[in-house]
């Protein structure tokens, strides 16, 4: 019998996912700054510590860095924690752990132990927060090996890609977007995974293939409805893993279509559109394509805290319209 | 600042600190300021409420006295790093309340151009050098600017404010740590209202006074009533004194207590309404000083009515001046990441 599914927050998803994986495995807790009795700064955790305790619920002090290393120090050493930022730009204060620490102590060690951490990161611009608050600062991380580095869209993958994050023997980062928290949508009761490093084809085309993360698959999703109406018929891929990523269900598309939009929220150089467009670069996909490649992404500028600015830092659905327009009908 | 005369001061030697030491005027100014850091977050709040503001903010009702009383020794070019609740030290520091509130509006006449908001009130003319969205991330520089003062003989003191949350990254300890080796003019104020957000003291830090952790960088650390201007201002004025005279660091432990949320998400579970109350009803410092200065003579009810009504209408034009102004043109997104060079 198929479990029953429910419409939930995406926040709700993630909290169901770490209930379960605390109910199914008693060496999975939860670390963070105010986690417990005030349920996380954007509710995510919400009344777990009632459920758990403040022994599987724990308030770190504000120590990024400290926090972070515990964290890693306790996935070494047989515990499966859950550590979450308060914002994922407070991953900078704790780079030292997550890049020279989690990612590398299997590798260095020859293989003797893993780290099976999770971290989650919740990310990007919208919310007023300015400058340090906004940030998106996956392809960081992304860079990284001995980290798997994902970013659910749904509601649905948030709480099967935890799940898998949690199963996952290795450091695990989840860069869960701000604005997402309160996007509904149906999500099964009990267990069940969605794997790490498998794109996901949200929605198939002709004559356009819009590769898109987080935040951005919905924007691509929603730009693709007026695109049909004007005769545009736009295949969206959902990447949902940035590290390591899946090459092959881009490369089909692109193939089909012959045309390739990158679409995200970080900064738009030196990140994930560039190592998706190189990647078609050098497949065989290049030989199909018929415009050149294009990449929407952030402003280079840090996030502004004026509305309109902000808004205007980061690509919105008429950009990714008119971007998509320009490419099919050939005026780039 | 100026002393009181010799024979005021004879006439004052039994009254607390700043009562001895600053003029009727100078504390009648006093009070104003710190009206105008509350109606100026009240208003703030309102602003937010209504919609005109957007973001979150993270209020400082109820520590007054702090800014007030640190910054009361200061010159204007000594300078001050701040915290993600830090209206309170730029008024304090000679901010304007209507460029502020141009900032929040996300206006161009505001601080930062409409680019900071709240959390990164600025005021760098008048030695402020900004609020900070991480937690502790003034610290360190606060000592960098001390440092500057030191090799560039400048003379100036700089103060760097935090909060109790702050003293548990690594951060602080790095940088009270060198302050201390390199004996820098700086004072480390750690404005302790209990709680880091949710966090309280007791359950996130490890000594019961934060002033203990002076000793671990062998400068003085000192704890006083945050709530009580006097106390803070002599204390700040110690530790002025100590740092101009090239004698190093203080730490300064101001308690005190915040009487809204920790932003405007907050639904305070993690303390009692009790003890909210307490704090607002018995501890107020404005309510404080304001008896002082009744008390000790230094201002009559009609003078108290005189501040709240200037204090009002510098809120008021302030808003109407932050609602008047431009806001930035989008096509300008990209000012400001780099120098502009000629
Ligand atoms: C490095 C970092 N970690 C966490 C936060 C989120 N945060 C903002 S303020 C705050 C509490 C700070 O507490 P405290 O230092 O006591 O200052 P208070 O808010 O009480 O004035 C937290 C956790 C942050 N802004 N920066
Ligand atoms: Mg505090």
């Amino acid at each position: 019998m198929d479990a029953m599914v429910r419409e939930l927050s995406y926040a709700q998803a993630i909290q169901e996912a770490m209930a379960i994986a605390m109910d199914m495995d008693e060496r999975v807790f939860l670390m963070g700054e105010d986690i417990g009795v005030y349920g996380g700064a954007f509710q995510v955790t919400g009344d777990l510590v009632e459920r758990f305790g403040t022994e599987r619920v724990i308030d770190t002090p504000i120590s990024e860095l400290g926090g972070a290393g515990v964290a890693v120090g306790a996935a070494l050493t047989g515990m499966r924690p859950i550590f979450e930022f308060q914002f994922s730009d407070f991953a900078t204060l704790a780079m030292e752990q997550i890049v020279n620490q989690a990612a590398k102590i299997r590798f260095m060690l020859g293989g003797e132990v893993s780290v099976p951490v999770v971290m989650r990161f919740p990310a990007g611009s919208g919310t007023g927060a300015a400058a340090q608050h906004s940030q998106s600062l996956e392809a960081w991380l992304g860079h990284v090996p001995g980290l798997k580095v994902i970013q659910p869209a749904t509601p649905y993958d948030a709480k099967g890609m935890l799940l898998a994050a949690v199963a996952d023997p290795d450091p695990v980062m989840i860069f869960e977007h701000k604005l997402l928290y309160k996007m509904k949508g149906p999500v099964p009761e009990g267990y069940y995974t969605v794997p790490i490093g498998k794109a996901d084809i949200r929605r198939e085309g002709r004559d356009l293939t819009v590769v898109a993360t987080s935040i951005m698959v919905q924007k691509a999703l929603d730009a693709a409805v007026v695109l049909e109406a004007e005769g545009i018929d736009v295949e969206v891929v959902d990447l949902r893993t940035i590290r390591p990523m899946d090459k092959q269900t881009v490369i089909d598309s692109v193939k089909k279509t012959s045309r390739l939009m990158c679409v995200y929220e970080a900064v738009k150089t030196l990140g994930i559109g560039a190592e998706v467009s190189a990647m078609i670069a050098e497949s065989e996909a290049f030989d199909y394509l018929d415009a050149p490649i294009v990449r929407l992404g952030g402003a280079e500028t840090p996030i502004p805290y004026n509305p309109e600015l902000e808004k205007a830092t980061v690509p919105q659905i008429p950009d990714i319209i008119t971007a998509a327009r320009d490419l099919v009908r050939g005026a780039r | 600042m100026t002393r009181a005369s010799k024979a005021v001061t004879d006439s004052r030697a039994n009254l607390p600190f700043v009562y001895r030491q600053y003029s009727a005027a100078q504390l009648r100014e006093v009070l104003y300021k710190m009206y105008l850091i509350r109606r100026f977050e009240e208003g703030a709040e309102e602003c937010y409420t209504r919609g005109l503001i957007h973001g979150t903010m993270h209020l400082s009702i109820g520590q007054e006295a702090s800014a007030m009383g640190i910054c009361m020794p200061l010159a204007q070019d000594d300078q001050i790093t701040s915290t993600h609740r830090g209206h309170g030290h730029c008024i304090a520091k000679g901010a304007e309340v209507k460029r502020m509130f141009a900032e929040f509006f996300g206006k161009t006449t505001g601080y930062c151009k409409g680019r900071g908001g709240s959390m990164h009130i600025a005021d760098v003319g008048k030695g402020n050098l900004g609020a900070n969205g991480i937690v502790g991330g003034g610290i360190p520089i606060a000592v960098g600017a001390a440092l500057s003062a030191k090799m560039m003989k400048t003379g100036k003191v700089v103060v760097s404010f935090f909060g109790d949350g702050a003293n548990n990254e690594g951060a602080f300890h790095e940088a009270l740590n060198m302050a201390a080796i390199w004996k820098l003019p700086v004072i480390f104020v750690c404005e302790n209202n209990g709680y880091g957000m949710s966090t309280s003291t007791a359950r996130s830090t490890a000594v019961k006074n934060i002033a203990e952790r002076a000793a671990a960088y062998s400068m003085p650390g000192v704890i006083v009533n945050g709530n009580i201007f006097s106390e803070v201002a002599e204390a700040s004025h110690q530790a002025v004194a100590r740092a101009r005279a090239g004698e190093g660091p203080t730490l300064i432990e101001s308690k005190t207590y915040r009487h809204r949320g920790h932003s405007k998400s907050d639904r305070n579970r993690y303390r009692t309404k009790e003890e909210i109350e307490d704090w607002m009803s018995n501890r107020d410092p404005i309510t404080l000083f304001e008896s002082e200065l009744r008390e000790f003579g230094f201002i009559d009810n009609k003078g108290i009515e005189a501040i709240r009504d200037a204090v009002a209408q510098e809120i008021a034009d302030g808003i109407e001046f932050a609602k008047a102004s431009p806001s930035p043109d989008v096509r300008d997104t990209g000012n400001y990441v780099y120098t502009e060079q000629a």
